[in-house]
């Protein structure tokens, strides 16, 4: 498997669709750390920890988190959509597997290939935006906040792994390239639409939707997107408190300090299972599919 | 005979979607001999192969390369067994050396030992100077060679070869049969799939012939040969000056020999066994100039379309 995970990393980052996604990722950096210059005088007025909030201020431009959220699935669906069926369709797949290889080592490099060409990537923007950063307002970060921050980037790595999994099991799944292509692509928007749009529609069939913030809520969380959302939130916002049933009341009523580590945890605890199975899914049935499938290609 | 069968199947069957491609299969391949796997396009050869190699589970029935079992010990068998499929393909951007270092790594054969492999491997199969080219910029006739070569890095104690030659040029296609005629002597037992019966002939020992799933006949090819033309007797050709009558009744009485016709110049002779020796040796004792005497050649269309008819 060692052998076939490092061909696959060579092959990633030898390869002119890597080279885009990494000029994409440059890009998206030095977005994020232009919104950071322009906002952080602002934010920096508000408590908490300075250094975090280079990630999250939006001012004009996106924020840091926000661009991740976008850039992560195409860079999953982009490494993951041509894994077994382009090898089918070049021919190398039966060449490979007649080798004296178990069969799932081969879709366990490739899976894991993917997710260290993410880590790097995603690294790489961390470690960018933070950097400038770190020149630009000379407040070096704490012991926690570096804590939140990695457990944002293994966070990323894990919605990345989602994104790249459900392609990996549509290139297990359809022949095409284009097919395997379109439908990731086509749930990554789906997904993508906040879900207050569709609220309409489900409370026309459910009446009892509309009454309650907790139904909608639980309807967003079918999004991926919308997990990692909040994931990224309260880990990298430690004033913020939790979601959902805060009326103005309760908010106006607490403190705005920021929570401490194990308590933003804490709270997103769920939302980063939730991500870790999804993704877990994925891969079990693209590997399920893929232990039984015929090897022949006509 | 005494040979040893090395590659078996034994009632071997499958079916796709309810129709049966293979269908009870009976296969026996020999050691160091190159076995050709002939049949109509559709007739489960490639189906055969993958089974052997345990890519393909049956539906019942056993295959079996040297004792291990295709479907219970797959990578025993793969370890053994190279297999170079019908539309191969390569890493389009890596060349053709780093291809093969990827299959060498894949079967565990170390630096040191696969480099020199990989250069004399290459230099075999008269890809040695394009060694370090990009593989997209290969023919096809390369990308077969390559795949020859491919086969031969892990050093396979036997080749399974589906359609080696199909979409080649002529010169192309004596490339890949010389090469296919050298593996035995290498120490690698052949098993070929094609549908052009002249190249079959050029190389096997012995073949097979399918047809809808089933073997319609196996053996070794002057035997099938034979068979198909003279119901398993000889026919010898022999060529004089000047056939007399009395020259063909000298060669009726030597014992074994059934039948004499004559066209022209030739003698067709059919006998229970080879004579060649006994009728020379009757033709020069009766004064008669002899030009040639040689065993009639069959062509594999006698023998192939012979057991097909029957077997429709």
């Amino acid at each position: 498997m060692l052998t076939i995970l490092r061909k696959e990393l060579a092959d990633y980052f030898t390869s002119i669709r890597c080279f885009v996604l990494f000029l994409l990722v440059l890009a998206a950096s030095f977005v994020a750390i232009y919104a950071a210059y322009h906002g952080i005088r602002e934010a920096s007025i508000d408590p908490g920890p300075v250094f975090i909030k280079l990630f999250t201020i939006e001012e004009d431009l996106p924020s840091l988190t926000v661009l991740i959220a976008l850039l992560v699935p195409i860079i999953g669906v982009a490494l993951g959509f041509d894994a077994i069926n382009g090898e089918r369709s070049s021919g190398t797949l039966n060449r490979i597997l007649s080798q004296p290889v178990y069969r799932d080592s081969v879709i366990n490099g490739k899976f894991l290939a993917g997710i260290v060409t993410m880590a790097i990537m995603i690294g790489a923007i961390i470690l960018i935006v933070g950097g400038y950063g770190l020149r630009m307002i000379g407040v070096p970060p704490g012991a926690e906040e570096i804590i939140r921050i990695f457990i944002y980037f293994i966070s990323a790595v894990i919605y990345g792994a989602f994104w790249m999994g459900l392609a990996i099991l549509f290139s297990v799944l359809f022949r095409s390239l284009a097919v395997s292509l379109l439908f990731p692509m086509a749930i990554w928007i789906l997904f993508g639409i906040p879900a207050s749009i569709f609220n309409p529609y489900i409370s026309f069939f459910v009446p009892a939707v509309s009454d309650s913030i907790g139904v909608q809520l639980m309807i967003a969380r079918i999004s991926p997107y919308f997990l990692f959302e909040e994931a990224t939130t309260v880990l990298l916002i430690p004033v913020w408190r939790g979601y959902g049933l805060l009326t103005s009341t309760t908010t106006g009523s607490m403190l705005p300090n920021p929570l401490s580590m194990d308590q933003s945890l804490l709270i997103v605890w769920p939302q980063l299972t939730a991500l870790l199975a999804i993704t877990a899914i994925c891969f079990a049935i693209s590997y399920i599919v893929f232990m039984r499938q015929e090897i022949r290609s006509t | 005979m005494g040979k040893k069968i090395i590659v078996k199947t034994e009632d071997l069957t499958k079916d796709y979607d309810g129709v049966t491609v293979v269908d009870h299969l009976n296969l026996q391949v020999a050691e160091n001999e190159v076995f050709g796997l002939l049949g109509p396009n559709g007739a489960g050869k490639t189906t055969t192969i993958l089974m052997l190699l345990g890519l393909t589970e049956p539906a019942s029935g056993t295959a079996q390369i040297y004792g291990f079992d295709s479907t219970r010990q797959p990578l025993k068998v793969k370890r053994l067994a190279g297999y170079l499929p019908e539309k191969v393909g390569f890493y389009d951007t890596l060349t053709a050396k780093e291809n093969l270092r990827f299959i060498a790594e894949l079967n565990n054969i170390g630096r040191a030992e696969s480099e020199p492999l990989i250069e004399e491997v290459l230099k075999s199969v008269g890809l040695g100077e394009v060694a370090d080219k990009t593989v997209n910029k290969f023919s096809r006739g390369m990308k077969q060679r390559l795949g020859i070569a491919d086969v031969l890095v892990k050093k396979p104690k036997v080749a399974f070869l589906d359609e080696p030659t199909a979409g080649l040029d002529p010169e192309g296609i004596n490339q890949i049969i010389d090469l296919i005629a050298n593996l035995p002597k290498m120490g690698t037992t052949v098993v070929f799939s094609s549908h052009r019966l002249y190249e079959v002939q050029q190389v096997c020992h012995s073949i097979g012939i399918l047809s809808k799933g089933k073997m319609v006949i196996q053996g070794a090819l002057d035997e099938l040969g034979r068979d198909a033309l003279a119901e398993g007797r000889f026919r010898i050709e022999v060529e004089t000056a000047e056939p007399s009558p009395q020259l063909i009744g000298v060669i009726k009485k030597i014992k074994g020999v059934s039948k004499v016709e004559a066209k022209g110049n030739v003698l067709h002779i059919t006998t229970d066994a080879d004579l060649r020796a006994e009728i020379s040796k009757a033709v020069v004792q009766s004064g008669v100039a002899l030009t040639q005497v040689k065993i009639e050649e069959f062509s594999l269309d006698d023998i192939y379309m012979k057991y097909f008819h029957e077997a429709d």
